[in-house]
């Protein structure tokens, strides 16, 4: 089923620009797929996180979430149940200064009842594996503890969708490896559409397809493999491949035959069979 | 489990009063401050003093822990004090102590004094140890539930205790940020530590106007957040913490219930505290 459909979307922060910040993009994400969004600042990747869940609405054209229009206000509160989204600054999306509090915030508000937020919480925690935080303070927790329990959050709301928006640019890498784990477990084991905001190369190819947008446009879409294997494209939109895929290129270029590779244990592979081979 | 409070006064520990339902002690509290003012001789504040250490025991907080709270007003209470004795109003039955340009001191105004300080004291102590033994959330969640009732005059009683929440969430964050900010001015040359109150205070400018900017951004953010997460008001919204008034609740009121009874008989039996040495002689 299609989950999020884009039809010649454009976008303007102002009342009467032609200024657009998403500038006609078309797309569709179909259920259960992991979608990376990549593009450098300012290339509206982040606008076009926020028209999915109607915080913003396009100024021309139409989103729809399960076929629901993002224009009809009657609908904001369907489709901010059915695609949840977690921001970039983990200390700017908690409401609750207990953990459990915080998560039980969004079942509270669609009028879930109480025993039943109790189970949602439980499921959510666990989801994220952060169960025996339930009674901590999230301001003691680490960057990567506070942004799963950001997700648990969004989780308890029981949404199809998971829109993160750059979700992972403010954590170390220790904390963006704990949340890359939780989002690729939730894609898989219960097939949640993922929708991920990034500017991190090597988080798009965990992905099943990569959108490439640049000045308000989607200009590559495609499986993360065959986005980076295109990486004069890329530069041109200020994009530079994973390190791995780097190396592999440069290898490539000064005569060593190696296949094609894109992270740092694909890399070695291809460079053993390389040597191998003699 | 004890919950992981980084400001404030709460004191992790577990008793019956930290038990209590927050409802109940923030009752509780109200009911003392009235005995307090109910009592109009030394045996009534006697009577008060005797409850407050019988409770002090009761949430385990150490006494040192308790005392400390007075040391904030100290000066409030001596201020007080002090302007009660010189400017104490009242009819003398006696020779004035003191009497010299536009300062009497009487025996009435001794008595005043001391009564006064004494009242003070036990108030900053009664209140504290609600603010010792309930966590701040635990006491946004009672203001809101004693407040239910506003709600049929349209008073925004579920907005008023999320703004409470959020504020109290958002302490240990603001001052994350601002040592941050006072730390990254340092690091540029910035002195707060040299010069006098004006001259500090003036330091303080530029930490304060990047803090403000900051905050209208992270509420912008949080509003967002809010939003993405179905938040649309109190209509139609279920609450997942239930407060619940237990048998501890019960026999607290009970407590002060006796409490304020037992007073009002010591005002009717004693009379006023000026009569101190009278009351005293007919204890024999």
């Amino acid at each position: 089923m299609e989950a999020v459909r884009f039809d010649n979307v454009k976008f303007s922060y102002e009342e009467d620009g032609q200024d657009y910040a998403v500038n006609g993009v078309s797309l569709s994400v179909e259920e259960g797929e992991f979608v990376a969004v990549l593009g450098r600042n300012g290339s509206g990747k982040s606008t076009l996180a926020k028209l999915i869940n109607a915080l913003l609405v396009p100024t021309e054209g139409k989103v729809t979430v399960f076929g629901m229009d993002t224009l009809d206000a009657k609908m904001t509160f369907e489709i901010r149940k059915n695609a949840g989204m977690v921001f970039q600054n983990p200390d700017n999306q908690t409401v609750a200064s207990v953990v459990e509090d915080d998560v039980a915030f969004g079942p509270e508000n669609i009028g879930v009842p109480r025993e039943e937020i109790g189970k949602r919480i439980e499921f959510a925690l666990d989801a994220v594996g952060m169960q025996e935080f339930r009674h901590a303070t999230p301001s003691r927790l680490s960057g990567g503890q506070k942004q799963r329990v950001a997700i648990a959050g969004v989780l308890a709301i029981l949404p199809k969708i998971m829109i993160l928006d750059e979700s992972t640019a403010m954590l170390d890498p220790r904390g963006r490896r704990e949340v890359m784990e939780v989002i690729k477990r939730l894609n898989r084991e219960r097939g949640m559409t993922v929708i991920l905001i990034t500017h991190f190369m090597d988080e798009a190819l965990q992905a099943d397809r990569a959108i490439v947008m640049h000045r308000g446009e989607a200009v590559m879409d495609g499986p993360p493999e065959e986005i980076f294997a295109r990486s004069e494209e890329l530069e041109t939109y200020n994009l530079t491949l994973p390190r791995a895929a780097a190396v592999c290129k440069a290898l490539q270029a000064a005569g060593m035959p190696v296949n094609n590779a894109f992270t740092a244990e694909e890399l070695a592979e291809a460079i053993c069979a390389s040597l191998q081979r003699g | 489990m004890l919950n992981d409070v980084t400001f404030g006064q709460y004191y992790p520990a577990k008793s019956f009063v930290h038990n209590m339902d927050p409802r109940a002690k923030i009752v509780l509290v109200i009911a003392f401050i009235v005995a307090i003012f109910l009592a109009k001789n030394f045996f009534g504040l006697a009577a008060v003093f005797a409850a407050l250490v019988f409770m002090v025991l009761l949430s385990r907080v150490p006494f040192g822990r308790v005392l400390r709270s007075i040391k904030m007003i100290l000066f409030v209470i001596v201020f007080t004090a002090v302007l009660n004795l010189f400017f104490y109003a009242g009819e003398s039955a006696y020779e004035p102590l003191v009497d010299w340009w536009i300062f009497t001191i009487t025996y009435e105004s001794v008595v005043n004094m001391v009564f006064l300080a004494l009242r003070l004291f036990l108030l900053v102590m009664g209140t504290s140890i609600l603010t010792l033994t309930t966590t701040p959330v635990a006491l946004t969640d009672g203001i809101e539930s004693l407040l239910t009732p506003l709600k049929w005059i349209r008073f925004p009683v579920h907005e008023l205790a999320l703004i409470m929440s959020i504020a109290l969430r958002f302490i240990p964050t603001l001052t994350d940020e601002t040592n941050r900010i006072i730390a990254a001015q340092k690091a540029r040359g910035a002195d707060f530590e040299s010069g006098g109150l004006i001259k500090r205070a003036k330091a303080m400018l530029p930490v304060l106007i990047p803090l403000l900017v900051s905050a209208f951004r992270r509420a912008e953010d949080l509003g967002d957040a809010m939003d993405a997460r179905c938040y649309s008001g109190a209509k139609g919204r279920t609450k997942y913490k239930k407060l619940v008034f237990s048998w501890r609740d019960l026999l607290g009121l009970l407590f002060l219930g006796g409490l304020i009874t037992g007073i009002v008989f010591l005002n009717l039996y004693l009379g006023g505290k000026f009569d101190i040495i009278g009351q005293i002689a007919s204890l024999f």
